[in-house]
């Protein structure tokens, strides 16, 4: 590292620390995975690299959408977790609030390993910045593998198409994938539902630019009131639910995996629609 | 217990050292081919203390030491017979593998999988017990969508990108062909990470010897590495009798390539990804670069290897540290 860079992350570190307020320090500090000599764990996450590169979301977090936090204790302290969360706001800021959410206020913190799209890696700098702060390609078997280690697993059964919906479908969810309850039958973890409101308003898609997104391989290209999708100073609501455990095998017919995946499916609009109902303006 | 240092792995000879045998059951006569290499030559060094050693190159083997017989014949030749007839071979250590991306693919093809099928057809003949083949973790190819970690059961879509390692993967599925074919035989295929060292003069060695390697901006990929010693513990490990399968055979761990270039003291040039490749693709046909174009892939995606069933089953385990292995390459 060079001596410019070192003290960038210094700066951002303390930055960090600052935002956290008091008492951040020493909880980020019970932070430690297995790291190697180089300080990255197989995974290629940095911790001290994730402390740094925060700052500027934190501010996003504690400054642009003041995130609310509504029963972050349903998270389990250790153990193998899959938490399940809507999708929505055109670029994921749902995933990193929730990331930092667990990092931030939740004591000991957690590190989440958010499930990325397989085009990510293909993207430069980004790929570098998830692989560091410990976000995988959602293959089930890396899903697998950090389930067996116990860690916990953020995903968005919706996917992008969760993500990139136009704003007249907002708080509506679109029909979860299975994947993530194979893997939770597979591997015993419970599921925690999570609720994110207040990003389907901070970027409202007006439409999507399909031809040029296929044309730069982009999964959209949503155009919104500020052309680009900027997110507006929404506030952030972010409710977990109740952990909901799974018993049965997870090479049960379809039609068995839908039944459980729906329940998880309305956990979730459950707390969408409380989270919308208890809250009194979109921007505060 | 000590094994020849990284320093004197020159080819000269070396004293026969007083450690009891590494397993029992060693076979007592271990044919290996392209033994001339460097990483043929790190592992005659270590297996003719343990063990009589024949070796079959078409290059002469300098600095052999005196009890190892060679045959400097060509792996396609007829000839090749005359190492079995005249040796007891129980056993064999198949590394004669060439990959020079400057050669006619014609001609490396027509070497690897031609000499591949002659030398496992001579082992069935010759009543061989145990068959060794090097191939390699790159098998699987560096791709954006792979897993953190790649078990022994990923398709080999190397050549989906790379044509260049198309003959690697032929000769890695022959032998797993070979392997179902021949109950008889214990087949070992062996897919070792990057092999690096003071002495190997592979791609990923090359490219981590270049002061000023180019690099794609803004990509990082976990890299694995094992020191040129280890790769060839590990071949000798995989002659343990019962040891039969694919094995994935990893290093002291991961790390982002931009840790190992600033271990190095290199200084890279990030050049933007879509430049990388067509500038890289002129360097190399103007003779100016010796990284070949395709393997951008490899400082670009992972690919990375899950090692753990070669631990289980063989107790595999390496001797340098991370940091040890990625300064041999010097």
């Amino acid at each position: 590292m060079t001596e410019r860079t070192g003290l960038l992350r210094e700066r951002l570190k303390a930055w960090t620390y600052e935002l956290g307020g008091p008492g951040t320090r020493a909880r980020l500090d019970k932070l430690t995975p297995p790291a190697n000599e180089f300080g990255v764990d197989p995974y290629g996450f940095d911790a001290e690299f994730t402390v740094a590169a925060i700052a500027p979301l934190l501010w996003l977090y504690k400054k642009w959408f003041r995130v609310q936090l509504h029963g972050v204790d349903n998270i389990p302290s250790e153990g193998r977790v899959l938490l399940v969360s809507n999708h929505s706001g055109q670029l994921p800021f749902d995933a990193a609030m929730i990331e930092v959410a667990l990092l931030i206020d939740r004591d000991p913190p957690r590190v989440a390993r958010a499930l990325v799209e397989k085009w990510v890696p293909t993207l430069p700098f980004v790929s570098t910045f998830m692989a560091r702060c410990g976000q995988i390609v959602g293959t089930p078997e890396n899903c697998r593998r950090l389930l067996a280690a116990d860690e916990a697993i953020l995903v968005f059964p919706e996917g992008v198409r969760g993500l990139n919906k136009p704003f007249r479908e907002r708080y509506r969810l679109k029909r979860f994938g299975e994947g993530f309850m194979r893997l939770a039958l597979e591997s015993g973890a419970p599921i925690v539902p999570v609720g994110v409101v207040g990003a389907e308003e901070q970027a409202p898609q007006l439409f999507d630019l399909k031809p040029l997104a296929r044309l730069l391989a982009f999964p959209a290209f949503p155009i919104t009131p500020t052309v680009l999708p900027f997110p507006l100073p929404t506030r952030y609501h972010i409710h977990f639910g109740q952990p909901l455990r799974f018993a049965g095998s997870p090479d049960d017919d379809d039609a068995v995996l839908d039944r459980k995946v729906a329940e998880v499916q309305a956990a979730v609009q459950a707390l969408l629609d409380r989270g919308l109902a208890e809250r009194k303006h979109v921007f505060w | 217990m000590a094994w020849p240092s990284a320093s004197t792995c020159s080819g000269e000879p070396v004293t026969p050292s007083a450690e009891p045998a590494l397993f029992p059951g060693m076979p007592r006569t271990v044919l290996v081919t392209g033994i001339s290499g460097h990483l043929g030559r790190a592992l005659a060094k270590q297996l003719h203390t343990e063990t009589r050693v024949v070796g079959i190159d078409r290059r002469p083997f300098a600095g052999k030491p005196k009890d190892i017989d060679h045959y400097q014949v060509d792996v396609r030749k007829m000839r090749v017979e005359e190492a079995f007839r005249r040796h007891p071979v129980e056993a064999l250590i198949h590394l004669g593998i060439m990959h020079d991306p400057r050669m006619p693919f014609s001609e490396a093809h027509s070497f690897n999988v031609l000499g591949t099928h002659k030398i496992l057809d001579l082992c069935e003949r010759h009543g061989v017990r145990k068959v060794v083949v090097l191939s390699s973790a790159n098998v699987y190819g560096p791709l954006p969508d792979n897993s953190n970690f790649l078990t022994e059961e990923t398709p080999l879509m190397a050549a989906d990108r790379a044509s260049d390692v198309r003959d690697l993967i032929e000769v890695d599925m022959h032998a797993q062909s070979y392997m179902w074919r021949h109950p008889e035989i214990e087949t070992v295929i062996l897919r070792p990470v990057n092999i690096v060292g003071p002495t190997v003069r592979n791609a990923p060695s090359n490219y981590l010897r270049l002061e000023r390697p180019l690099t794609a901006m803004g990509f990082d990929p976990m890299i694995q590495l094992i020191h040129e010693e280890d790769a060839a513990r590990a071949l000798v490990l995989a002659l343990k009798p019962g040891v039969r399968g694919v094995y994935n055979v990893t290093g002291p761990g991961e790390v982002p390539l931009s840790t190992i270039l600033r271990e190095l003291g290199r200084q890279p040039i990030p050049v933007p990804h879509l430049v990388l490749r067509p500038l890289l693709a002129r360097l190399f046909e103007a003779g100016l670069s010796g990284f070949p174009p395709d393997e951008v892939d490899h400082i670009q995606y992972l690919c990375v290897v899950d090692g753990s069933r070669a631990v289980r089953d063989f107790g595999w385990a390496p001797r340098y540290s991370l940091r040890e292995t990625i300064r041999s390459v010097s």
